[in-house]
């Protein structure tokens, strides 16, 4: 049966890990592919690592790293941030990426989404969207960050960009992330319900309930979470041992 | 060991080498006729749109060499449902050395069907010291149906073609490159052969 995915996020600043992770049995913590090789051998079902830099010299370092990381890792993973045109992600897949993320370029300009999937197919591109719930407008998407909020309804978005040709979406709530209270599981059910493409739960994740939620009551394929792996707050085999005890296909 | 792996633009051939290299075998990429024909074993990966591979394969004059090898061949992927006769992606037609047709999946589940799923009824010393039910990654919207080539099958829901063989063409519809452990183990099987 296919299996519900476990996904640990990390954020990539001028090619080191960003959040202040704390391991015992890594030596670097701060070097992303030390990281990544050890949520791999956790257990890990992908990995997406998201570049925050701001810098030109920065982005390249990311794609060198992005290289690295296909060079000792061997489960997918999805790199994004700054991404904005087929360039872009010719020079990620090329250095080994499975997937690319995109999120405000293709709210600037939908088209973009139709020429990845034409160019490197749809199994490659990710859509991310940042939504944000306010009581005025219902859900939202976001861009910047989160930071600005635009025209699209989001479940109006999430199918429009399936429409376009993402083959993914990566769905987070900006009202949740950071919480730890628990995924958005309203909206994540009505965009996973909405589109024919896997979905993934992202912002809010606090304890191992809030991932059997995601996939029983919002019917996730995926969730992704950053700091409570990082900070050991939850090992990966103890939550999927949990998942399966309650019935969710998981990777054991 | 003379390793080549087929570059045609329409690979992850980088991921493919990356694997290999793990393994401690060092691949040539090369998309050139006497360096393929010279190979001890060809591995074939695709990633991306059929028709647009195959145009890939005919502007290197790939898809008259392909099917004259007689090495140990292995398709991975988009590179397993080329091996095959005409695709409903695109209505294109493949490089028909296995006499199968690739159909879109027509399921209330998600398609691309993408994550980790089982393998089946493995039949094939490539999938040697792997136990059934073992889990790899697959990512894909067509599939090849259940044949008499089948050595190998996952459901989504219904069986379809985990992995074909032809003669001396082995194929995998899943990421091997990309299945951890297992994912090794296959790979090292094919080198084996």
């Amino acid at each position: 049966m296919l299996t519900k995915r476990i996904i640990p996020c990390l954020d990539i600043k001028d090619g080191r890990t960003v959040k202040g992770v704390q391991f015992e049995n890594i030596r670097d913590a701060g070097d992303p592919v030390e990281l990544a090789k050890w949520y791999a051998e956790q257990g890990a079902d992908e990995l997406v690592f998201l570049d925050i830099t701001a810098t030109n010299e920065g982005r390249k370092t990311f794609a060198q790293l992005v290289r690295e990381i296909a060079r000792h890792i061997d489960i997918p993973f999805t790199v994004g941030g700054g991404i904005s045109s087929v360039a872009d992600v010719e020079v990620l897949l090329q250095n080994g990426a499975d997937k690319v993320s995109v999120n405000s370029s293709a709210i600037k300009n939908p088209q973009l989404v139709e020429e990845l999937a034409r160019h490197f197919g749809s199994q490659c591109v990710t859509v991310a969207i940042d939504t944000k719930y306010k009581e005025e407008t219902g859900w939202k998407v976001y861009t910047r960050a989160g930071t600005i909020e635009t025209e699209y309804k989001t479940v109006a978005w999430a199918k429009q960009v399936v429409e376009l040709g993402a083959g993914e979406l990566l769905l987070t709530s900006m009202n949740n992330d950071g919480t730890k209270a628990g995924f958005a599981l309203d909206i994540t059910r009505e965009v996973a319900q909405a589109v024919s493409v896997p979905v993934i739960a992202s912002g809010g994740a606090g304890s191992i309930d809030h991932f059997a939620d995601a996939f029983l009551k919002a019917h996730a394929d995926a969730a992704l979470a950053a700091s409570l792996f990082h900070f050991r707050e939850l090992a990966i085999p103890d939550l999927k041992q949990y998942l399966k005890a309650q019935g969710v296909a998981v990777r054991v | 060991m003379n390793l080549v792996i087929v570059d045609y633009k329409a690979g992850n051939v980088q991921s493919v080498q990356f694997a290999l290299e793990r393994l401690g075998v060092q691949a040539t990429l090369s998309s050139d006729a006497d360096t393929i024909k010279a190979a001890d074993k060809v591995i074939f990966p695709g990633v991306g749109q059929a028709a647009s591979a195959m145009a890939q394969l005919r502007a290197r004059n790939l898809d008259k060499l392909l099917p004259t090898l007689e090495q140990p061949f292995f398709g991975v992927c988009l590179g397993m449902q080329l091996l095959c006769q005409h695709s409903e992606e695109g209505n294109t037609d493949l490089l028909n050395i296995i006499p199968l047709p690739v159909k879109h999946f027509e399921t209330d589940l998600k398609v691309p069907h993408m994550g980790w799923n089982q393998l089946e009824n493995l039949k094939s010393p490539l999938f040697e010291g792997l136990a059934e039910q073992e889990y790899v990654y697959y990512v894909h919207s067509y599939y090849v149906p259940v044949s008499e080539y089948t050595i190998a099958q996952t459901s989504y829901p219904e069986p379809f073609s985990a992995a074909l063989q032809y003669k001396n063409f082995y194929a995998a519809q899943f990421h091997p490159e990309k299945s951890g452990a297992a994912g090794s183990q296959i790979l090292k099987n094919f080198l084996a052969l």
